[in-house]
């Protein structure tokens, strides 16, 4: 502690549990855990002096954005230097011809499109929590969100990233426009979950804001008929910006207050948005709205203004929160299944759940066949956490089966690091490992998460009996 | 070449994940013993830093061709990185689709293209080469047959193993098959071209170009779309004489230069820009190319060469893969 304060100002290293209370979880349903220490630097030096401080006395590190992460990667776990990036929250540069910008870790996602909005430029992936979470924490966990479907996620927005290594030292990987001399260190440090250093600049790549945008919303009376639907229109020669499906569960959880004029005798609705030029953009819409009703779509109705438009995202962004009308505790998932096997993972998921006897809602990006089935609870009735947790293996396993994976967005985190072997050979688990001790040969850095128990030592193990996912 | 319905292999679970028999056969040839290195085409063999020796005792060998499984309805293919890209653009052209690899030469292969890891010139449109992406089986220093990434079009289940082996021209792992990301093949591409006009305000003009190039005198524009669209944005273009034109020729060599230089070059002297002389010279605005220079690559700072020793040392112990080259 006092070598610590030392290096930053005092009032910006807390060690009382009242002031550390904050930092103890992220937005995952994992238990809080202590953190040894927490510092607010404000620069690339503090960072690098906290770092080098925690080194010196035997502590690892955990890197920390907004704290809005799913899986548990910013959860601290014996007692760590917890190292929080949200001070360092300005906007650097703006080039607006070249559309790059140099933005501290703190910015926060939906700040920086608004800051750069003046120009008719936006900063694309855009999840759920972008009001609240920053783009150091998107970095650190490649976060997508549902305007990914076209424009790829945090990695391809990511031109360069100035980190401080484990060992301390400052380092820029990537380069102006993302190519930089040697390997890719930029590519495989997105999304590492701050297993590999903290970052403290980011160079990021702006889209122009798109002329004409469409908002569509389809609506379906089976779940099936849905995700055949997201099939043919991914098949319709135009990729569409963005492609969400909500099931009946989802929407009457939503409707009554986002008051969206979502259906609310739907099995499912599609949000479908497409981006273009205004001449050009009228025969992907009646494309896209012809092949939705050739899939069984009751009716699909296109937003006919901006508020419109916004109020239909913000019942999709908000779905979430709405779930506390059903019951207080939720359990959620994020595995992804190649597109074209939608159809049977749903019916699998929605059977799991109902052998279960949990309540599960889906509201997802169908477009990328990335699931987010998220199971209601309330964790007070006797049982009912072991059915939840059976359940989530369950569809993980069904995903998995169907030729999908285990994370299309969240992270692995703590949450999911023991379903590796699920995916992953033993030899392909020990790239896993190389790749990371070549950044902290030490492992002082977020220790214990993203790989499963036992990996860092050369001993890898399956998927125990029971595990907990 | 095979379309396959959904469920047909490409989609096994880790318990039942059978790779094709031409990718073991690959992974036996690959071995675990002596130095060794996979030939494309060698249309970039240039690329990379000359280390040491390159040819004493190298078996050479050819990574699989074929395309194993395309499908529309996900817009993915599964391709042997020993395919000619030009085999896989027809491929997919049949069902129309595209995946832009866009290499200077035809007759390359998927596999050299990624190695490279350099993007083609419609990078302002479909992103880098790089993010194509999705899956790789490659063969390690060990000779063992590993997977990174999966096929589905947005994974972070782990490290991102695909982003560190395109790019690493075969040094740090031997790429068998992969799995990309394909678009629509776009009912309209063409290229049109006007003198005295000032690239980057053409940039501001068009909603999404695939390519602006600019030679200090002309600009080059590539546009690709429907016919609606495409129509849309050469009225866009409007003001200045454009005319529809052949694709323009780059200049031999490619280098990096950042925008901001790029930039200068609106006002300055090339050879004051480039700090060599260059009579012929062709940017890619937006993506900090250029072509018929030869610069050199940007510096490497100490920590981040230290990175790169440590993850070639780390991956290939005995220098057995690609020996006498490195990409720094």
């Amino acid at each position: 502690m006092a070598a610590l304060r030392r290096v930053i100002d005092p009032k910006r290293v807390l060690v009382s549990a009242f002031e550390k209370a904050l930092y103890a979880k992220d937005a995952s349903s994992l238990s809080p855990s202590d953190p040894g220490v927490v510092v607010l630097p404000l620069t690339a030096e503090e960072v690098q002096a906290c770092v080098r401080v925690a080194r010196d006395h035997g502590r690892a590190i955990t890197p920390r954005g907004s704290g809005t992460g799913l899986a548990g990667a910013a959860v601290p776990i014996d007692r760590p230097v917890v190292i929080v990036t949200s001070k360092m929250n300005r906007v650097l540069d703006v080039d607006v011809d070249e559309r790059i910008a140099w933005v501290e870790p703190g910015v926060l996602n939906l700040d920086l499109s608004k800051a750069v909005a003046k120009h008719g430029l936006h900063y694309a992936p855009d999840p759920s929590s972008q009001q609240v979470c920053s783009i150091g924490g998107n970095v650190g966990t490649n976060a997508g969100g549902p305007h990914c479907l076209a424009h790829g996620v945090t990695s391809a927005h990511t031109y360069a990233i100035e980190v401080v290594l484990p060992d301390g030292e400052l380092c820029v990987l990537g380069g102006a426009t993302g190519d930089g001399p040697g390997y890719d260190l930029r590519g495989l440090f997105v999304g590492s979950e701050g297993t590999m250093g903290i970052v403290t600049k980011v160079a990021v790549r702006l889209m122009v804001n798109p002329p004409a945008i469409r908002t569509l919303l389809a609506d379906f009376t089976s779940i099936r008929d849905a995700s055949a639907a997201v099939s043919a229109v991914i098949a319709s020669g135009t990729l569409p910006a963005a492609l969400e499906m909500m099931d009946a569960n989802c929407i009457k959880a939503v409707e009554p207050w986002a008051k969206a004029g979502l259906p609310l005798d739907a099995e499912a609705v599609l949000l479908i948005e497409i981006e273009g030029v205004p001449e050009g953009i009228e025969p992907s819409v009646a494309e896209i709205r012809e092949r939705c009703l050739a899939s069984g779509a009751r009716t699909v109705r296109v937003a006919s203004s901006a508020e419109e438009r916004a109020l239909l995202w913000k019942a999709r962004k908000s779905a979430f929160g709405a779930i506390a009308n059903i019951k207080p505790d939720y359990y959620l998932h994020d595995a992804v299944v190649p597109r074209s096997r939608l159809v049977d993972v749903m019916e699998k998921v929605i059977e799991i759940a109902a052998r279960h006897e949990i309540i599960v809602l889906n509201v997802f990006h169908a477009g990328d066949g990335n699931l987010h089935p998220l199971l209601v609870f309330d964790g007070r009735e006797p049982g009912v956490l072991d059915r939840v947790h059976l359940a989530g293996e369950e569809i993980v396993r069904a995903c998995v089966d169907a030729g999908g994976t285990l994370s299309g967005e969240h992270g692995i985190g703590l949450e999911k690091k023991d379903l590796l072997p699920l995916v992953m050979t033993d030899a392909e688990l020990a790239h896993q490992v190389l790749v990371r001790t070549v950044f902290d040969p030490d492992g002082r850095c977020n220790p214990t998460k993203v790989l499963p128990a036992g990996a860092t030592c050369g001993e890898l193990r399956r998927v125990p009996e029971g595990a907990w996912v | 070449m095979a379309v396959t319905e959904p469920h047909a292999h490409g989609h096994l679970a880790l318990a039942e994940r059978v790779a094709s028999a031409s990718v073991h056969r690959f992974a036996d040839d690959v071995g675990s013993e002596g130095r060794v290195r996979v030939v494309g085409a060698k249309t970039q063999w240039e690329i990379g830093r000359r280390v040491g020796d390159m040819s004493t005792d190298v078996r050479e060998l050819r990574a699989p061709d074929g395309v194993v499984d395309v499908q529309p309805s996900e817009l993915i293919v599964r391709v042997g990185a020993g395919t000619p890209v030009a085999d896989l653009d027809v491929a997919l052209a049949e069902i129309g689709l595209q995946c832009p690899l866009d290499p200077a030469s035809t007759s390359a292969t998927v596999g050299g293209v990624l190695s490279v890891g350099r993007s083609g010139v419609r990078r302002l449109r479909h992103g880098h080469v790089r993010d194509t992406v999705l899956e790789v089986m490659y063969v390690s220093a060990d000779g063992v047959l590993r997977r990174a990434g999966a096929p589905v079009v947005k994974n972070v289940t782990g490290f991102d193993l695909p982003r560190l082996l395109v790019g690493s021209i075969g040094t740090l792992g031997l790429i068998a098959e992969v799995v990309l990301r394909c678009g629509p093949l776009p009912q309209r591409r063409g290229w049109w071209s006007a003198i005295s006009v000032d690239p980057w305000s053409v940039r501001r003009a068009l909603f999404r170009p695939s390519s602006i190039l600019w030679d200090g005198t002309r600009t080059f524009v590539q546009l690709e779309g429907s016919e609606a669209e495409v129509h849309a944005e050469v009225q866009a273009l409007a003001g200045t004489a454009w005319q529809q034109c052949e694709p323009p020729t780059l200049p031999g060599a490619r280098s990096l230069l950042d925008p901001t230089s790029l930039q200068r070059l609106r006002s300055e002297d090339p050879s004051a820009v480039f700090g060599v002389d260059a009579p012929s010279w062709m940017a890619e605005i937006g993506a900090g190319v250029v072509h018929g220079v030869v610069l050199p690559p940007p510096p490497m700072a100490a920590p981040i060469l230290d990175l790169n020793r440590r993850m070639k040392d780390a991956l290939d112990p005995a220098g057995r893969l690609n020996p006498g080259v490195l990409p720094w």
